[in-house]
């Protein structure tokens, strides 16, 4: 018994060790985030001192060359919406699919799940021109192209979960004069929140991270870009230059993750899960 | 009732279709038939034939990012794989801190591409400051930076998965293996592991087809310096289509290929799953 005692207590100590490894590159950004511009590049891996201390200089100007705030609002705005429509719309062609049977719907259910293997790269050429064509080069216009190549996975999981869901209930609203909208949100909806709750943040994951396509889409040169875009930008453009704005603006995009990381811990941890096992 | 929902297929269908229309069919088909074709956007397209699939091979640029990004995956996949079971067999064992260590090992995972690239590409300068000499100056500095990068990133995701699987082992199981006499290295490689093939499957195709399709971080960490000799496969496609002035067709044709492989991999995976699910 002392033995695995002993065990334990190393293996503690190995995990802690992990643990500071782990956090370790966010430390390092965290820190330089508060140096003066010119220590960053001079001694990277110095504490900050008093005399290298900078105060929130490196923020403020992070945050003014790259309108940090404007990107903040336009990741948010694109991921809410586009999650929003995702759900939405997904869970009801899920529905439809499931329920009526022909050979149409099974045609279109195999080209969502095909879709799922398609790498971004093969679309994203003609993609980005046929947006700017349908204008769909803006905000709102994201949100759609995000409901149609995010619509793969979606409706793929949505259906998995609808099929087991005995039709009896559904039976008996209808019977009870119920049409189909109201079927389908009175009864079938609520029962499926888990579903949606890892559908929600695979996608919110995804879209909040996403670099490529609000960057052809959207690209460099307009105010609406969204966070990653921004970061690419400055780095870019400022990178040799302030390394100060930059590692402020590293610690801002992750600010919000981690916040909501810790808030919906539960629901990430098992969300991913279950988007890993049945993707 | 079927016949009465298929009156509403324009409010439950329609919505997605058209998004996924516009997303995905039409953007599909149409870069099928440009990478056959000579164009500069897509609305002047020529038919070439095969033309562009020939230039592919012309320089060494889409052969030289395959072999790097197969050189790039095999080590990830190994290095992940291991780490992460060894995490997870490490906090299978009711040690005080589990979740503690669970919410630091996974956070990783959450944060973007681009801005992980970032962080550790200052990171590893910081680092490298020391030998005077940076993360660009050489190829095997972005290749391991990468390696490192992908492994701080998924060992997190993959734990959990492999902490799942090694939770449904039955208790049963193990202390016949005890009462048996099995050493702790029999257990593992006789018992726990087999009983945790599903998830081993899982994430050997999850790290697989992340690996691959590698592109945020590559372009933040390297963006292929020095002189392309650190740029994976979607890198190179991005590059060759918006680097090379008329070398639009063959990056769609590089795009095609890419998809092809990437399909083939995707077919192992269900072939593999289906097969282990028939024997369960």
């Amino acid at each position: 018994m002392k033995k695995k005692a002993w065990g334990d207590l190393c293996l503690l100590l190995i995990l802690c060790v992990l643990v500071v490894v782990f956090l370790a590159p966010i430390f390092f950004v965290v820190m330089n985030s508060f140096k003066g511009k010119l220590y960053i590049s001079d001694a990277p891996l110095a504490l900050v001192t008093p005399d290298t201390f900078a105060g929130l200089t490196n923020y403020r100007n992070g945050i003014q060359k790259t309108d940090f705030l404007t990107a903040f609002g336009c990741s948010l705005f694109v991921t809410v919406f586009s999650v929003l429509a995702i759900l939405l719309f997904t869970s009801m062609t899920a529905y439809y699919l499931t329920r009526v049977k022909g050979k149409f719907t099974d045609v279109l259910y195999y080209i969502f799940v095909f879709s799922m293997i398609v790498p971004f790269q093969m679309v994203m050429f003609t993609m980005s021109k046929l947006a700017n064509i349908f204008r769909l080069n803006n905000l709102p216009g994201m949100v759609v192209l995000y409901l149609g190549f995010g619509a793969g996975l979606s409706v793929f999981m949505f259906c998995g979960f609808i099929k087991s869901i005995p039709m009896e209930i559904e039976e008996a609203a209808m019977i009870d004069g119920c049409n189909p909208l109201q079927t389908f949100f009175g009864v079938v909806l609520p029962v499926l929140k888990p579903t949606a709750i890892t559908v929600a943040i695979l996608n919110a994951m995804w879209i909040w991270n996403d670099y490529l396509l609000p960057y052809l889409v959207i690209g460099l040169s307009t105010k609406y870009k969204t966070i990653p875009v921004a970061v690419q930008y400055l780095v870019g453009s400022y990178g040799s230059k302030d390394m100060g704005a930059m590692m402020a603006l590293l610690v801002l995009s992750i600010i919000p993750i981690i916040v909501f990381y810790l808030v919906c811990q539960k629901y990430i941890i098992e969300g991913v899960v279950a988007g890993a096992v049945k993707g | 009732m079927q016949k009465t929902l298929k009156r509403y297929f324009p409010i439950f269908v329609l919505p997605t279709l058209l998004a996924f229309t516009f997303a995905f069919i039409v953007p599909f088909i149409m870069g099928v038939y440009l990478s056959f074709c000579n164009f500069r956007t897509i609305t002047n397209a020529e038919f070439r034939g095969i033309g562009n699939y020939v230039k592919i091979f012309a320089d060494r640029d889409f052969v030289n990012a395959l072999w790097f990004t197969v050189k790039f995956t095999v080590f990830s996949i190994l290095t992940i794989n291991i780490c992460s079971f060894a995490l997870a067999l490490a906090l299978t064992r009711k040690i005080r801190g589990t979740n503690l260590f669970r919410t630091v090992f996974f956070m990783p995972n959450l944060i973007g591409g681009i801005i992980l690239g970032y962080i550790w590409q200052q990171m590893i300068n910081a680092l490298l400051l020391k030998y005077e000499t940076t993360l660009v100056a050489n190829a095997t500095f972005g290749f391991w930076g990468l390696v490192i990068l992908m492994n701080w990133q998924m060992i997190g995701y993959m734990m959990i998965i492999y902490v799942a699987g090694l939770q449904n082992v039955s208790s049963e199981l193990l202390e016949a293996a005890q009462i048996d006499g099995a050493t702790g290295w029999q257990t593992l490689f006789k018992v726990k592991i087999p009983m945790v093939m599903p998830s081993i499957t899982i994430c050997l195709f999850l790290t697989l087809s992340n690996s691959f399709k590698l592109f945020d971080q590559n372009l933040a960490l390297t963006a292929g310096a020095p002189s392309k000799r650190t740029a994976m496969l979607a890198l190179d496609i991005f590059n060759t289509f918006y680097g090379r002035a008329g070398y639009e067709g063959v990056g769609q044709a590089k795009a095609v290929l890419f998809f092809l492989i990437v399909a083939v991999i995707a077919l192992g995976q269900l072939v593999l799953t289906r097969r282990k699910e028939v024997e369960v």
